[in-house]
């Protein structure tokens, strides 16, 4: 699948797809990298060293900084793929050196939870 | 994205690591946004002040980049995790005091006007009609889009923070006119309306809108409706502005139903332990308004309320302090509702509050359960 890069990179590992948007801050724990919104359908999972695919962030801009924090404590996504890319994500991902792509609607949906990929955010490729 | 030649350079590391950061930063986002240039922006907000949402990394990574750099324009910062003046009163950690300290001293020392407020759009002059900003906390960039006649997008921390060290960003989104026009009508079906109903309309509105939503059916707002509106759509969504009046295109209709439902999802407790009040912080035009509601009454239990400290002079010699702390409210400046630390899950288990912004972080953040109450409601009952 064919994808757009916004921040380049390279990562190999297992999808985790998120069906709701993301609100960083809010939602996830930055020291151990687990979803603790209860509403969100992601709870108690965490996104560590996961391909992490979500529609988009939403909520604080801080939550950029709760990307870096989860890079800072080991326990960032391998990279994330987006159906739209948000500023606070996408700056997030700039800063913390996490490869981040966006796929269009029907590739996005195609995606399967747990399916290993190699993530090739260079040329723009999911294999 | 086409860059000037100074851009280039720039992103290439000739003009040091620190602007090469910044500028693969705004590169990331220029493609993120499909933006063919960057253009100048005259103010950049910036979030991610608080230690309680950076952490260790956020200290880290600002000590680090205060080594060597400074902000191009005007700059101000969001609220902290206390209050410097008061922080012996409360019972938090020398380390957390001291970790604060260390965000506070890179900000400043970047050359950060210490505006520590999420209400930058209330407490300084507003440039001239269609100036661009950049403004990182979510409420203010959708206040200052939809009533400043500035231009931002729901700027990141990171973008906003780039933009302040560059005077730039990409010229995408809510920059566009076109993109500006909305494509959505969200008409407002739930009558008498107070400023919590206008905090689950714009939650309501974060949850379903793109980049910009008109709102039909909403008349005379008052500040405290407006700033509830702007900071329940921040917290859902990723829309940065709204208008008022019906457009062409799509039309959901908020009703009691709908109401109903975001009041399920943030409203867990019939009671709180602990009142506060501001997230947005509360401007001087609403601390007259509570002074006044509070004549004659006292809180029955405790009640903070958080305030930018550009207003403290002011509140104090026109006697809203002295008012509102003889009624037992606990002022508290520089500071905010959203994940302080001093609202501890060990000491309280439920808050109330009569912001939809608020609720979502307390409960999410702060772990503790939330009852929504609007201001009349908590002074009718909170208050004897």
């Amino acid at each position: 699948m064919n994808v757009k890069v916004i921040v380049k990179g390279m990562a190999k590992g297992s999808i985790l797809v998120a069906k709701n948007p993301l609100n960083f801050l809010g939602g996830i724990d930055k020291k151990t990298g687990i979803v603790h919104d209860k509403n969100h359908d992601l709870f108690g999972k965490s996104i560590g060293n996961k391909i992490l695919a979500f529609p988009f962030g939403i909520g604080s801009s801080v939550g950029a900084y709760t990307i870096y924090s989860l890079k800072y404590n080991k326990c960032a996504p391998l990279a994330m793929i987006c159906l739209k890319a948000d500023l606070t994500t996408a700056s997030g991902c700039a800063i913390s050196n996490i490869p981040l792509v966006v796929a269009n609607k029907n590739d996005y949906d195609s995606l399967e939870q747990d399916k290993e990929v190699v993530l090739d955010a260079v040329t723009g490729k999911i294999l | 994205m086409e860059l000037t030649k100074e851009e280039e350079d720039a992103l290439d590391g000739k003009q040091g690591e620190t602007l090469a950061l910044a500028y693969r930063t705004l590169v990331a986002i220029g493609e993120a946004s499909g933006s063919d240039r960057l253009i100048p922006i005259e103010w950049a907000h910036l979030s991610g002040v608080n230690y309680n949402t950076i952490g260790d990394a956020g200290r880290d990574f600002l000590s680090h980049l205060s080594q060597d750099a400074k902000f191009k324009v005007k700059t101000t910062v969001n609220p902290m995790g206390f209050d410097f003046d008061s922080v012996s009163r409360y019972n938090l950690d020398d380390k957390f005091i001291e970790n604060q300290r260390s965000i506070k001293n890179s900000y400043e020392k970047m050359g950060a006007i210490p505006s520590y407020s999420c209400i930058p759009y209330e407490i300084f002059d507003i440039p001239k009609q269609g100036t661009h900003v950049s403004f990182a906390e979510s409420n203010a960039a959708i206040y200052a889009n939809s009533f400043s006649g500035l231009k931002t997008n729901k700027e990141g921390a990171f973008s906003a923070l780039a933009s302040a060290l560059t005077g730039k960003s990409p010229c995408s989104d809510l920059r566009d006119d076109k993109v500006r026009k909305p494509n959505l009508t969200i008409r407002m079906k739930v009558e008498s309306p107070d400023e919590l109903t206008y905090g689950m309309l714009g939650y309501f509105a974060g949850k379903v809108a793109g980049s910009s939503v008109a709102l039909s059916g909403v008349n005379d707002l008052d500040r405290r409706s407006c700033k509830s509106l702007c900071a329940g759509m921040g917290t859902s969504g990723a829309c940065g502005m709204f208008t008022f009046g019906e457009e062409e295109g799509e039309k959901i209709d908020f009703d009691k139903k709908e109401m109903q439902k975001i009041h399920d999802e943030l409203n867990t407790s019939e009671s709180g332990d602990l009142i506060t009040l501001g997230s947005p912080q509360l401007g001087l035009d609403e601390i007259a308004d509570l002074a006044g509601m509070l004549k004659g009454r006292s809180f029955k239990k405790r009640c903070m309320i958080f305030c930018p400290s550009a207003i403290k002079g002011q509140m104090r010699d026109l006697g809203y302090r002295k008012e509102i702390e003889r009624a037992g409210g606990e002022l508290l400046f520089d500071c905010c509702t959203c994940l302080s630390p001093l609202v501890d899950n060990k000491e309280v288990d439920s808050v109330t509050t009569n912001s939809v912004k608020g609720a979502y972080y307390l409960r999410t953040s702060n772990q503790v359960d939330v009852n929504l109450k609007s201001l009349k409601n908590i002074v009718a009952e909170e208050t004897k």
